[in-house]
C-alpha cells in the first residue's frame, strides 16, 4: 500500500494549469501560508537570539520544517479536527490561530503562558479552545492518545479527524507501534505525519532505520504510507489532504512522511557541529522550503522580491515586539506551584 | 442487601455505571468477549457492544494511552491491566502523562481515566503473577490510588474513580476476588476517594494496613480480642494516593502505638510513609517504636508455596506482631 510521489508537481505545472488551483488553493492562501512560514521561522530565530542573550534558558528550534508544518496545517479545521502537535511545530500552532504573543509566553514561561503558565519548557503547546492537546517531552506518548481521541470521535459520531505528529526518532518507540497497529485494525480517523529531519538528536536515519523509508513501516499495520518532499508545499498539502478526506470518508488511518530537515541544533543546548558536516547542512539550505515556496510565489506574479522583503520585515518585527512584550508581562507566582496538581473543582464534570 | 464477592461487585459495578453513562467504556486484554481472565468484565460486551466494550491487542502502553486520549475525546475509560506485574510497559502513559496532563497545562486539560489493576500474591502466581505495584505510583502526585477491599469498598470507590476527574488505579487484590464476600450495597453508592476507614475500632494500638493483610489484620484483631482482651484499632487505608494522614495520627495520638502491615516490600512502601507521618505528626504519643511488617525485600513473589509463604506477611505474623505490640 505504499507509495511515494512521482514526479514532482512543479513540473506538472508546466504543462498549463498551475498547481495551488487544482490542488483548491487561492491566492490568498498561498499568501497566508507563506506569512506563516515565514513568522515560524522568525519566530524560532528570536527565541534563539534570547537564549544566547541569556534571556531565556533554553529552546528548541524547528527551522527548516515551516513548510511541511504549514502545509499539513492547512488541510486541518481549527476547532473541528483534535491536534497533537510535537515540539517543532510552530508553524503548525501559528496556522491553527495560537498567536506570536501566546507563543512568546511560553518561551519565557509566564504566568500567562496559553499552554501550561510556565511549568513547561518552550514549545510544548496545548490550547483547548482549539484542540490543540497537551504534551510532553518523551517522544512518541500522543500516538496512542490521538487513537483514543479517534475512537471517542467515531463512537460519538463526531465530525472530524485526529491530526499527530512526530519526528523520525518516533518510528523507534514501541508506543509508534502500537498506536498505528490499534488505528489500522479499527481503520480509525488519524492522520500520522512524520516530520522526517534524519536525525535523532545526533544518530542519523540510516541508524534507526532498517529500511529508507518512515512511510515503509505503514505496510505492517494496514494504512497507505505517502513519503512525500517534506520541503515542497504542494507535496505535502497534497498527501495530507488525501489523508484527511480518506479519514474524514471512514477509509482509516494514513502514514505521511515529509522528508525534511532542521536547520539549527537539536535544541539550544545541543552543538550538532558534533555530528554533522557543515556541508551536509549547507546542501540542506539549498532546499529551504521559505526561499522555494517565494520563488514560486513569484513565479506566478504573487510576490516581488520587494514584498518579500516586506514580508520578513513585518514578521521580524512582530516576534521581536511580541518578545518584548512577554518578557515584560508577569512570572508565575511561587503560591501557585501546587495548584492544578488535582481538579481543584469536585468530581463528576468529566473533563 | 445483597452479598457479593470482590469480583462480583467489581462486575455489577461496571455493569450499572455502563448501564447508566453512555460515556463509560472499557479496555484491555480479553476484557471483551472472553469477560477478562478473571471474568471481572463478562457480559459487558454482550450488554453493551464492542465500541464500549473494547478488546485490545497485547500492548499495554497504548491501553493506558489510548485510555487517555478517549479521556480528552469525552469518554470516561475504565483500562484494565491484566495483571499488575504486566504494567510496566505503561508507566511511561501513566507517570509521564496521565499523573501531568493537569499540571502540566495548568489546568486546561484533564484525565478521568481509570486503570484497573489486579494484584497481589498468595495465588501461586510466581514472579510475574503475584506483585504489589502501589509502591512505584505512590510517589507520584497527581495520581489517585486506591485498593479498597470489601464489596461495598469495591462499589463505592469504583464508581468514585469512574467520575473522578484525575486518573485513578484501581488496585484489585486477586485473593479477595472469591475469598471475601460482603454486603453490596444496591442503586447509587458512591464513597469519597481519600478518606480511610476504620474498620475496627479499638483502644490498645493501631493496625494501619490495606489489601488482604487489611483483613489478616482485621481476623487477628477479633482473636486477639476474645483470647488475651486486647483491642486493636484496625485502619483501612482504602485510598493509598492521597494518604489519609489526619485518621491515622489522630488514632496513633488514642493508641499511642502503630502497626503498619502491608503485602508490598518492606522497602520504600507505602508503610514507610505511614511511618514517616507518626514520627512527624505524633512522636511525643508514641509509647512504642513504630512496627512494620510487610513482604520481604526479595524482587517479587516466588512460585513454590513454602517460598511464597516465607516471603509474604501471613496472618499469623500479623497476630504476633499485635501481641507483641501490645504487650511492649
Amino acid at each position: 500500500m505504499k507509495r511515494t510521489t512521482g514526479e514532482p508537481l512543479k513540473k506538472q505545472a508546466a504543462l498549463g494549469e498551475r498547481i495551488h488551483t487544482r490542488l483548491g488553493l487561492s491566492d490568498d492562501d498561498l499568501l497566508q501560508m507563506y506569512r506563516t512560514m515565514v513568522t515560524a521561522r522568525a519566530f524560532d530565530e528570536r527565541a534563539f537570539i534570547l537564549f544566547t542573550q541569556g534571556k531565556i534558558p533554553f529552546t528548541v528550534t524547528g527551522h527548516g520544517h515551516e513548510g511541511a508544518q504549514v502545509a499539513a496545517a492547512k488541510c486541518l479545521t481549527p476547532g473541528r479536527d483534535w491536534v497533537l502537535p510535537y515540539y517543532r511545530d510552530v508553524g503548525v500552532v501559528l496556522a491553527l490561530g495560537m498567536t506570536v504573543r501566546e507563543l512568546m509566553l511560553g518561551e519565557f514561561g509566564k504566568a500567562a503562558d496559553p499552554s501550561s503558565g510556565g511549568r513547561q519548557m518552550p514549545k510544548h503547546w496545548g490550547c483547548r479552545r482549539l484542540k490543540i492537546v497537551t504534551q510532553s517531552s518523551p517522544v512518541a506518548t500522543q500516538l496512542p492518545h490521538a487513537c483514543g481521541l479517534a475512537w471517542a470521535m467515531k463512537v460519538r459520531n463526531e465530525e472530524g479527524i485526529v491530526w499527530v505528529s512526530f519526528g523520525d526518532g518516533v518510528a523507534s518507540k514501541g508506543d509508534f507501534h502500537e498506536a498505528l497497529n490499534f488505528a489500522g485494525i479499527h481503520k480509525l480517523p488519524v492522520v500520522f505525519f512524520c516530520e522526517n529531519n534524519y536525525y535523532a538528536i545526533s544518530v542519523p536515519f540510516s541508524k534507526q532505520s532498517p529500511v529508507p523509508r518512515v512511510a515503509d513501516r505503514a505496510a505492517a499495520y494496514g494504512m497507505p504510507g505517502i513519503s512525500v518532499d517534506g520541503n515542497d508545499v504542494f507535496e505535502v498539502y497534497k498527501a495530507t489532504r488525501e489523508a484527511v478526506q480518506r479519514a474524514l470518508a471512514g477509509e482509516g488511518p494514513t502514514l505521511v512522511e515529509a522528508r525534511t530537515y532542521r536547520f539549527g541544533p537539536h535544541t539550544s543546548n545541543d552543538d550538532d557541529r558534533r555530528y554533522r558536516s557543515r556541508d551536509e547542512v549547507a546542501q540542506w539550505k539549498e532546499k529551504d522550503p521559505i526561499p522555494r515556496f517565494a520563488a514560486y510565489l513569484k513565479e506566478i506574479g504573487l510576490l516581488d522580491d520587494q514584498e518579500e522583503a516586506a514580508i520578513k520585515a513585518e514578521a521580524e518585527k512582530e516576534v521581536r515586539e511580541a518578545a518584548a512584550w512577554a518578557e515584560s508581562q508577569p512570572d508565575p507566582d511561587p503560591a501557585t506551584v501546587a495548584a492544578h496538581v488535582y481538579a481543584e473543582r469536585g468530581p463528576a464534570h468529566g473533563r | 442487601m445483597a452479598v457479593k464477592n470482590v469480583l462480583e461487585a467489581v462486575r455489577d459495578t461496571l455493569f450499572e455505571a455502563m448501564g447508566r453513562d453512555q460515556r463509560v467504556m472499557v479496555l484491555g486484554e480479553d476484557v471483551g468477549r472472553h469477560g477478562g481472565v478473571f471474568n471481572a468484565t463478562q457480559g459487558l460486551y454482550e450488554a453493551f457492544g464492542e465500541d464500549r466494550v473494547v478488546d485490545t491487542p497485547l500492548a499495554e502502553s497504548s491501553i493506558v494511552g489510548i485510555a487517555i486520549g478517549a479521556a480528552f475525546g469525552g469518554l470516561l475509560p475504565v483500562a484494565e491491566i491484566q495483571f499488575a506485574d504486566f504494567i510496566h510497559p505503561a508507566v511511561d502513559q501513566i507517570i509521564n502523562e496521565a499523573a501531568k496532563i493537569r499540571y502540566r497545562s495548568n489546568g486546561d486539560f484533564g484525565c478521568p481515566i481509570v486503570i484497573r489493576v489486579p494484584y497481589g500474591g498468595g495465588v501461586h502466581g510466581g514472579l510475574y503473577h503475584s506483585q504489589s505495584v502501589e509502591a512505584l505510583f505512590f510517589s507520584t502526585p497527581g495520581l489517585k490510588i486506591v485498593a479498597p477491599t470489601t464489596p461495598a469498598d469495591v462499589k463505592g470507590l469504583l464508581l468514585a474513580a469512574i467520575y473522578d476527574p484525575d486518573p485513578v488505579i484501581f488496585l484489585e487484590h486477586k485473593a479477595s476476588y472469591r475469598a471475601i464476600k460482603g454486603e453490596y450495597p444496591e442503586g447509587e453508592f458512591v464513597l469519597p476517594i481519600g478518606p480511610a476507614d476504620v474498620k475496627r475500632a479499638g483502644t490498645d494500638l493501631t493496625v494501619v494496613s490495606y489489601g488482604m493483610t487489611m483483613h489478616y489484620a482485621l481476623q487477628a484483631a477479633e482473636e486477639l480480642s476474645r483470647e488475651e482482651g486486647i483491642e486493636a484499632e484496625v485502619i483501612d487505608l482504602r485510598t493509598l494516593l492521597p494518604l489519609d494522614r489526619r485518621t491515622i495520627v489522630d488514632s496513633v495520638k488514642k493508641t499511642g502505638k502503630l502497626l503498619v502491615v502491608h503485602e508490598d516490600n518492606l522497602t520504600g512502601g507505602v508503610g514507610a510513609e505511614v511511618a514517616a507521618t507518626v514520627a512527624d505528626e505524633a512522636f511525643m504519643y508514641l509509647d512504642a517504636p513504630i512496627r512494620r511488617l510487610a513482604a520481604l525485600d526479595v524482587p517479587s513473589t516466588p512460585y513454590h508455596p513454602a517460598l511464597e509463604r516465607a516471603m509474604l506477611p501471613s496472618k499469623a505474623q500479623v497476630k504476633e506482631a499485635i501481641l507483641e505490640l501490645a504487650r511492649y
